[in-house]
């Protein structure tokens, strides 16, 4: 039944409203599957048995592939994967659970260069003075590059380039420290862009409060935006560290470094089978997978507290 | 707690007739040496006004001036460039034409600090626009310790004077977002009070409240007026208008098309473009 507009240039009469308004009795009730009180159940042994058969596919697939034994003994071998965690030194194997602490160490520097950094860049690109003017470009173009560049590339130019330049104070250092400095200049442009993000988030009306207490340009970046800001991008910016801490593996490709991927390398190559990579990934899983759920964690929060009307707890 | 004195309060020298711009050299002698010619001044003066957005000119040529103590109210539609006007005269908006005088002194005029100019300058938006990541306190201290150099305690001293003042004392610690509407809005005036300005710009600070938090707003704006704050009001609250403006100005499309005591221009607006408007507002139930 038409409601509006039924009829040209008549108003609907009372009776008609009503009469439309009301869908007929039972229109309500659903076809079971989407009901409230069984869902819930239902819904809980749906997903118990799409578990149960897929991680039983995968498996089969590992048991029952035609190469599955010598997959099983190359990648999944228990004993080399012993032997390559710890290390023997008498059999040239170095532990690749000593080199994942090379990585933390690497990630951890890198880490606070890359959050100073980045919003170093992040705030000259937003200033406006005109005296910042050539620093304001400078920005724009070391982010666009790097962010361009593979950061592996990176790691070369770096970690073979500078030692090639022959010059005091910079050729010298080792390969520990050319590969963070590879590290913050690729994820400093990330970073940066992240903040600016997160500045460019923030509401204009902010600054207009802001400025119009006297606060000076600078200051209310510093005191009103920054602080809303990078707030907003903590759970992005928990994102990039998580790619950061694996991609410390990298830094292996300059050699000298026995971080956890170059000394699986050379295990491997010692033994002849790549279980010690399975050790390496599965540590770099137990750091990233922390990192990653407590991202989650606190996008959740903030999820919520914006559903509460900006009202819960902070 | 009896009711206090409302002129000390509010530090009554920042409310009287030489609301000081100290910062800026050449008014501190004429303010400090009580020249009768600054003390005669108009607190704020714009002489032909304009101001595009693109190719929308949203004001017009503007010309008004507000004497010490005056409170002017502007009415008119949406988009009548009432709030332009209003961040014009803070500099958030930069004139195109014209100037705009504070005290006698040119503000527009090129090489004036922005920022020395808006320490004098208290203004209030719509909504509300504070810090939601500071407590109500830190909101209105954050003027006075950076921009003032007040010490930090007595800063937050002379703010809690302040909430006590406008009944928001047990509110200093919360954040703006547990507060309602009207306390935020009350406590955006504070903020602009706390820095001790000549003059209040109020750009409509009652169309985003619900209606039952309207009055505690207005009643602190009635405050202000009665302690002798100079003030520009933009405000669709036109039975606030009629009560508390010393003169009454009608915008239309960028121009003040009529303006005169409230008496006049509610009861017997000269411009047909006036009267149209009122009759809406009164057909709306909103006079």
């Amino acid at each position: 039944m038409p409601v509006r507009g039924s009829r040209e240039g008549a108003y609907l009469d009372e009776q008609t409203l009503l009469a439309a308004g009301a869908p007929p009795p039972g229109s309500f009730v659903g076809n079971g599957r989407g009901s409230h009180l069984l869902g819930g159940q239902r819904a809980a042994a749906v997903s118990t048995v799409s578990t149960v058969v897929f991680i039983g596919a995968v498996i089969a697939l590992f048991v029952f592939a035609p190469g599955a034994a010598a997959v099983r003994h190359t990648f999944f071998n228990p004993q080399q994967m012993k032997q390559a965690f710890l290390g023997d030194p008498s059999k040239g194997l170095y532990s690749v659970g000593k080199g994942l602490i090379l990585n933390i160490e690497m990630f951890l520097i890198a880490e606070v260069l890359i959050l100073f950094c980045a919003l170093v860049i992040a705030v000259l690109r937003q200033l406006r003075n005109p005296v910042l003017f050539p620093f304001r470009m400078l920005a724009v173009v070391y982010t666009d590059v790097f962010r361009g560049v593979p950061l592996i590339i990176v790691i070369y130019g770096i970690g073979f380039g500078a030692p090639a330049l022959y010059i005091r104070g910079i050729s010298t250092q080792s390969d520990f420290v050319y590969g963070i400095a590879a590290l913050v200049l690729s994820y400093s442009a990330y970073v940066a862009e992240v903040y600016r993000a997160g500045i460019n988030s923030v509401h204009q009306s902010q600054v207009a409060a802001a400025r119009s207490l006297g606060l000076s340009q600078w200051k209310s970046l510093r005191f009103v935006v920054l602080p809303q800001a990078v707030r907003t991008v903590i759970p992005p910016l928990l994102n990039d560290f998580i790619s950061l801490q694996k991609d410390t593996a990298l830094v292996s490709t300059l050699g000298a470094v026995i971080e956890a991927n170059r000394a699986a390398q050379i295990d491997s190559s010692t033994l002849f089978v790549y279980s010690s990579y399975t050790v390496a990934a599965l540590l770099f899983l137990c750091l990233t997978i922390p990192l990653a759920r407590f991202t989650d964690r606190l996008i959740a929060r903030d999820v919520s507290r914006r559903l509460a009307g900006g009202r819960a707890v902070r | 707690m009896s009711e206090p004195d409302v002129t000390s309060d509010l530090g009554g020298a920042q409310l009287g007739d030489t609301a000081k711009l100290d910062d800026t050299a050449k008014l501190d002698d004429g303010a400090q040496n009580g020249d009768p010619a600054f003390a005669s001044q108009d607190a704020v003066r714009l002489e032909d006004v304009h101001k595009s957005f693109g190719d929308l000119e949203v004001l017009r040529g503007i010309d008004l001036s507000v004497a010490p103590h005056q409170v002017i109210c502007l009415i008119g539609a949406s988009g009548s460039g009432k709030s332009t006007l209003l961040r014009c005269v803070n500099l958030l908006e930069s004139v195109d034409r014209g100037r705009i005088l504070l005290w006698g002194q040119d503000v527009t005029a090129p090489g004036v600090d922005e920022n020395a100019v808006r320490r004098h300058i208290g203004i209030v938006f719509q909504s509300f626009n504070l810090f939601p990541h500071m407590t109500v306190l830190r909101n209105i201290t954050l003027g006075p310790t950076r921009v003032l150099g007040v010490p930090r305690d007595e800063a937050e001293e002379a703010g809690r004077a302040l909430l006590v003042r406008f009944g928001l004392s047990e509110k200093q610690d919360d954040y703006p977002d547990r507060l309602s509407g009207g306390q935020q809005q009350r406590v955006a005036i504070v903020r602009a009070l706390a820095m001790q300005p000549g003059i209040m710009l109020l750009d409509e600070v009652t169309s985003a409240l619900d209606p039952e938090l309207v009055s505690e707003v207005l009643g602190v704006i009635r405050e202000l007026a009665a302690a002798g704050m100079t003030m520009l009001i933009a405000t669709h609250e036109m039975g606030f208008a009629r009560d508390i403006a010393d003169r009454v100005c009608f915008l239309d499309e960028g121009v003040i098309l009529e303006q005169g005591p409230p008496g006049q221009v509610f009861t017997a607006p000269g411009n047909s473009r006036t009267q149209q408007f009122l009759r809406r507002i009164v057909d709306a139930g909103r006079l």
